[in-house]
């Protein structure tokens, strides 16, 4: 048994480590002979903050080792790839020869097949949607030794439930991904300050037509909704050689305390605010450096201290969407608690690939928490109410806490998901909102 | 970058370390791979992975018995014969369960063949032809030959006796005015699949690793630790008494 957490590092219970190395064996490695075997999990990259990747007791088949590409067609942009790849290895293959992924999260260091399972978005979701519009096959392994196929056109059922069904369908063993054409790796990006929410919405709307990506930075202590709005397109830039050569850094210990916390939090948001108000504007960037940076700084989910953190990530209509962020944030200010990396973003208008996928129209708000026990949980129900009452919904790949009810109302295609899960499958996270 | 200069042989290229070192010699330039493995879909998966990383490289795929000396000396002959290799990596082996061994000669007889036997005469074979041509010959060994250990002695000496031959080459090259390079490598635990069922705390990412290999080759150094630490920790390991390394549990 292998202590095993995931990025939030709440806690780190014992798991049964599989190693996931060749693809002929997956089948193997997971089929369950008797009923007595307890169930399984598949586990990528571990980058998601909860416990959807965790199955404390049980086993973890590791899909890491699994990361072989199997063939790239340089002329339509059609990658197959095992499920443990990482989206990193992927657009470094790609990138010299003109292609990158279409969707990517704010981490490149997730696997294929996590991506996949939880659906995830990047910045550019009112133009190409999340990563399963991308997707244009792939296979799944179940613990009855069966093999299923499945794509949007063929068992599409199998390949709605797949596509941000949090792993709970079989193990994605290999995909087929569409990438796109990009002339390099260099981004026309843009930063404007806004002051409060009405001016971070006309933002966001007016930014839709003429803006690939569209985030902002948020200072969730400010009450009033002030932060920058951040924009970027791809630039017509021809360059295919050009590395982003910045040199990782590692957080190198958990330090005793958070480091983030109420007297830090404060100087530092303001410090950002300031400096990014004056270097506002226009600029030139590349892609791995603007899309990803937390991705230079190792290891650093470890400043949250011992006790881990927690991201509540939520998306509300945009029907009374601006009321509902606006008591979120006034919630958050009043409990003091917070973290500086504070996301709110809008979602296009339109439907996700998968029964169970995060995205949907709407607007979407993310922040990280030091986990301060039952301070935090206190907040987080205020946080629930306004979600549940706002008919909204929390991300599954984020979460470790939400109440089943609010779970159940927030993912109405739930029942019909249930029909595709793998019995030989559970994890902590299913076990908590499903029942098993 | 066109470098079809660089001929590179793996043999054993399926485990995880050998897989990753060719990874980076394929990154950013085109060599002609040669990978051999006992299982031949297996090793034609990780070449389908390397023809990805690098469109324009070559990389064959032969599958081979390791163990028998007449098809060794039968698979570098037919290799050589094809252009002469600048790099081979001798990188095959298993790390037997110690019990199993204690229990079954037969088991041990496999792990003495499969960690000893087999990388030294690949070596042998390898080194006849380059002698003259220059290249490097890198093997992989392992901490665990430095001093044989209760955890795993049979292993361990295995790589002792990897390592001794790759002294013996190294002398016999050096007298002869060569320019053919004998680098050993000895990784310690790393994370791979082998070592996936133990916890991963101080294991070496297999990446790091695979770097470390790669460099060293290039530089042609005679040893390398694998995280470097393991050159110190294995130095005060060797000199300990053995009225105290007797008494210690690893």
């Amino acid at each position: 048994m292998v202590k095993v957490s995931s990025w939030g590092r709440l806690d780190s219970q014992e798991h049964q480590l599989v190693a996931l190395g060749d693809r002929s064996q997956v089948i193997r490695q997971i089929v369950r002979q008797e009923a007595a075997v307890g169930p399984g999990l598949a586990q990528g990259n571990a980058r998601s903050y909860g416990d959807v990747c965790l199955n404390p007791g049980g086993r973890l088949w590791r899909t890491t080792g699994m990361d072989r590409f199997i063939a790239f067609d340089a002329a339509s942009g059609r990658l197959r790839c095992e499920a443990g790849t990482l989206l990193r290895d992927i657009q470094r293959m790609s990138l010299p020869q003109g292609w990158l992924l279409p969707v990517t999260p704010g981490t490149q260091m997730v696997t294929v097949g996590g991506a996949i399972a939880n659906d995830v978005h990047g910045k550019n979701h009112h133009v190409l949607g999340s990563f399963g519009d991308h997707v244009l096959g792939l296979r799944l392994a179940r613990t009855d030794g069966s093999i299923i196929d499945c794509g949007p056109q063929r068992e599409p059922a199998w390949f709605a439930a797949t596509v941000g069904g949090m792993g709970l369908t079989g193990v994605i063993v290999e995909a087929e991904l569409q990438l796109r054409r990009v002339h390099g790796p260099w981004l026309v990006t843009d930063t404007v300050p806004y002051r409060n929410l009405d001016e971070f919405f006309h933002l966001a709307d007016s930014s839709e037509a003429g803006w690939e990506q569209t985030v902002s930075w948020i200072d969730c202590l400010s009450g009033i909704g002030r932060g920058l709005f951040f924009r970027a397109n791809l630039a017509n830039i021809p360059d295919l050689s050009a590395q982003s050569g910045r040199k990782p850094k590692r957080v190198p210990f958990v330090p005793p305390v958070s480091l983030v916390n109420g007297l830090s939090l404060r100087p530092f948001n303001e410090t950002y605010f300031q400096l990014n108000r004056l270097k506002a504007g226009r600029a030139i960037a590349h892609f791995e450096q603007y899309t990803y940076p937390l991705d230079n700084l190792h290891d650093w989910n470890r400043v949250y201290g011992p006790r881990g953190f927690y991201q509540y990530q939520s998306v509300v209509p945009r029907a009374g969407g601006q009321g509902a962020i606006h008591a979120m944030l006034e919630a958050i200010k009043a409990s003091g608690q917070g973290s500086f990396l504070a996301v709110l973003k809008t979602f296009g208008a339109r439907d996700s690939v998968g029964m169970m996928s995060f995205p949907r129209p709407g607007v979407t708000l993310a922040l990280d928490f030091p986990n301060r026990g039952a301070t935090t949980a206190r907040l987080f129900e205020r946080l629930d109410a306004i979600v549940r009452e706002h008919g909204g919904r929390i991300y599954a790949a984020k979460d470790a806490r939400m109440p089943r009810d609010l779970f159940e109302s927030g993912y109405p295609r739930l029942a019909e998901f249930l029909q595709y899960r793998d019995p030989g499958i559970s994890s902590s996270m299913s076990r908590r909102l499903i029942g098993s | 970058m066109q470098d079809t200069q660089q001929r590179i042989v793996i043999i054993g290229a399926t485990s995880s370390i050998a897989e990753h070192c060719a990874r980076l010699w394929v990154s950013g330039r085109t060599v002609a791979l040669t990978l051999v493995g006992r299982d031949a879909a297996r090793t034609e998966r990780v070449a389908a992975d390397l023809r990805v990383r690098s469109p324009g490289s070559s990389v064959q795929v032969r599958a081979a018995d390791l163990l028998d000396p007449r098809a060794i000396r039968a698979l570098a002959d037919a290799i050589v014969l094809e252009g002469m290799p600048t790099q081979v990596l001798i990188a095959h082996g298993s790390l037997p369960d110690q019990q199993a061994c204690q229990a079954s000669l037969d088991s041990a007889a496999e792990a003495l063949q499969v960690n000893a036997m087999s990388p030294v005469l690949f070596a042998e074979a390898f080194a006849g032809h380059m002698e003259a041509s220059g290249g490097t010959i890198t093997i992989i060994g392992s901490v665990a030959g430095d001093r044989g250990r209760r955890s795993n002695y049979v292993y361990g000496a295995a790589k002792g006796l990897v390592t001794r031959y790759a002294q013996g080459l190294q002398h016999r090259l050096a007298g002869s005015g060569s320019r053919l390079r004998v680098v050993l490598v000895k990784p310690g635990p790393t994370a791979t699949p082998m070592t996936a069922h133990l916890p991963q705390r101080g294991l070496a990412p297999v990446e790091d690793v695979a770097r470390q290999i790669v460099d060293g080759s290039a530089a042609g150094k005679a040893t390398v630790y694998a995280p470097g630490k393991w050159a110190v920790i294995m130095m005060v390991i060797r000199h300990l008494p053995a009225v105290v390394f007797n008494k210690m549990n690893i």
